[in-house]
């Protein structure tokens, strides 16, 4: 995996054009018939994956009248924000009516604690595994690899038996303990690679001095690899943020997460539906992993190249 | 440490064991564990809650006689065939356009992978508003005067499920593409020089010599689509909650609504482990030809 993310990171840059140099393909021209074919083929592409998003944006600026008369593709005659406003406050989910802000502040809830415990539990184990090797620690490891390939439906019950011995099930803390436990494989094996990767001097100069396995950690390891750490929140937050399984398992309605308060208030079926209130709150569901995607850019792909076995 | 003037093995191990608690209960108790549990209860009758009254193979007797298990597996396999072809086939044709040394690479890349930071349930709720039958597509084109167009997928219980792939093809491609945009990457750009000397054309030089070379990366990926298909459950349930009546239901909701809803917990263990057998199938000789040479993985 991590190959893909090196290779990833030096995507753009143009060490294949230094190569070329004089010798190189002879220029072309801007309109050439290739040109045309390869960027049109790119734009009507990208047009296609854009669409939805725009519908998305489109249709919750518009009134419900507005939507019924028109088509779903014509930009909004009257722009109107209160979709949005009734989506965050007032939209039902069975005899709620307190809108998705519920469910966002649960998400919030639900995310900072798995994202810190996860990435805090995974990259001490990572570290153990790298630079402190002990007696069966491989064959840790390896099971927990070839866990991540388990279908999570295999391992739903026993650990609402497990959550439900000690008094954890459908709470908060729950939840925040199933997403450290998840996380945990493609974690550990993304610091367990860049912890192997660090040149062992340091390692072995910080022992002679005399720091212990703590000390190392939280003094050397930690500071010198930041980039991973934020590879890794990426991926918990975006990963954890978009989570629908585990939420619809281990919590209670008055807890759920965003996205399954979402899936309750669009496809409820009481009422009339209000499209525009829908897709307002669709939006708002899916526009904390997409700040991150559109902040994070090149780390993103390093994270989901890591976390891809995640699926 | 206390005890620095004897800086024994056993010390400097067991912090490193103590550390690794959390990762020791996780593997045994949660992976092992939970799975053998599984597994062990599906021999049995449990109903509301699990008892160890062992019944034999009568779960997955049962299993395999229920029409809706039958559609589930049929649905799986649909939309598993399409998701491997497609999402291998326009996800490498997507990074060989963008590997063309293009302006723009940047932003076209981010256009094609940011639904895949959505979550299948916002993806299946675009793709439901984009597909209904009244405001959507179809609704659009016959307002344009072609009256008699028909295209309703989530409506018409025989192709419902090329319906969910079209949504799981817009979020799940990117991924692939970057995935193969860094195999393309990875290839020695001497390969191509020697291949455009000896004037062979670019289509030929991919299908006969790029291709090949990149097979470790196409075993990758394929291994990455195959463990997200099996798991497909939030997609359909925001898309279509298994409907029209059970046609696009999939084996993961099964195991769910069996046993959280019928409360028949011996079901929703025999399917649950049907699903591991099924990705037992494609992991185990991918871990052997992967891992099976070296001694340490």
């Amino acid at each position: 995996m991590s190959d893909h993310a090196v290779a990833l990171s030096a995507t753009s840059s143009n060490w294949r054009d230094d190569a070329a140099g004089p010798s190189g393909p002879k220029p072309r021209h801007m309109f050439s018939r290739r040109n045309i074919f390869l960027y049109g083929t790119l734009v009507v592409v990208a047009l296609y994956y854009l669409l939805p998003l725009y519908v998305m944006v489109v249709t919750s600026l518009k009134g419900m009248p507005e939507i019924r008369l028109g088509n779903i593709f014509s930009p909004p005659l009257e722009i109107t924000f209160e979709p949005w406003v009734k989506a965050w406050s007032q939209a039902c989910t069975g005899l709620n009516c307190d809108g998705l802000s519920r469910g966002f502040w649960n998400s919030v809830r639900i995310t900072v604690p798995s994202v810190i415990l996860s990435i805090a539990i995974a990259s001490v184990n990572g570290y153990a595994l790298a630079n402190w090797r002990f007696k069966g620690a491989d064959t840790f490891f390896v099971i927990l690899i070839v866990g991540a390939f388990i279908p999570y439906q295999v391992m739903i019950y026993p650990i609402v038996i497990i959550l439900r011995e000690i008094g954890l099930y459908g709470s908060l803390t729950g939840l925040v303990i199933v997403h450290s436990i998840f996380g945990m494989p493609i974690l550990t094996l993304l610091f367990r690679n860049y912890f192997t990767s660090m040149p062992e001097e340091l390692f072995r100069a910080a022992r002679v001095d005399g720091a212990g396995f703590w000390g190392i950690y939280l003094r050397i390891m930690l500071p010198m690899s930041l980039p991973i750490f934020v590879v890794a929140i990426i991926l918990q937050v975006t990963g954890i943020w978009n989570d629908f399984l585990f939420g619809v398992v281990y919590t209670r309605p008055d807890t759920y997460p965003m996205t399954v308060q979402l899936n309750n208030i669009v496809n409820s079926v009481q009422g009339v539906k209000e499209y525009n209130v829908n897709m307002a709150a669709t939006i708002l569901t899916g526009l904390v992993p997409l700040i991150v995607y559109f902040i994070s850019g090149k780390l993103f792909v390093r994270g989901i190249a890591a976390g891809a076995v995640k699926g | 440490m206390s005890k620095s003037e004897r800086p024994s093995q056993l010390f400097r191990n067991l912090n490193a064991k103590v550390a690794s608690i959390p990762m020791i209960l996780t593997a045994m108790v949660v992976f092992v564990g939970g799975t053998a549990w599984t597994v062990l209860y599906s021999f049995t009758n449990s109903k509301l809650l699990p008892r160890l009254n062992f019944v034999g193979l009568d779960q997955y007797y049962r299993l395999w006689a229920t029409p809706r298990w039958l559609i589930s597996i049929e649905n799986l396999l649909i939309y598993g065939v399409i998701s491997l072809v497609f999402s291998l086939v326009i996800g490498f044709l997507l990074a060989a356009l963008l590997d063309q040394k293009i302006r723009f690479e940047d932003t076209f890349r981010t256009i094609f992978l940011y639904p895949f930071a959505l979550s299948f349930i916002v993806t299946g709720l675009v793709w439901q508003w984009l597909l209904n039958p009244d405001f959507g597509v179809q609704g659009v084109v016959r307002s344009l005067g072609w009256t008699s167009f028909d295209f309703n997928p989530l409506y018409n219980s025989s192709i419902v499920i090329y319906g969910i792939s079209i949504a799981a093809l817009w979020q799940g491609t990117g991924l692939i593409m970057c995935l193969m945009l860094a195999g393309l990457r990875g290839i020695d750009e001497d390969i191509w020089k020697a291949a455009r000397v000896d004037g062979i054309p670019m289509w030929k030089t991919y299908l006969f010599i790029i291709i090949p070379m990149m097979r470790p990366v196409f075993i990758t990926t394929l291994v990455i689509i195959a463990s997200g298909i099996v798991k497909v459950y939030d997609l359909v349930v925001a898309q279509t909650s298994g409907g029209p009546g059970i046609a696009s239901e999939v084996p993961a909701k099964y195991v769910y609504d069996y046993m959280f809803f019928a409360q028949n917990l011996g079901q929703g263990f025999a399917a649950s482990t049907m699903m591991l057998l099924s990705v037992m199938i494609v992991i185990v000789p991918w871990a052997y030809l992967e891992f099976g040479g070296r001694k340490r993985v």
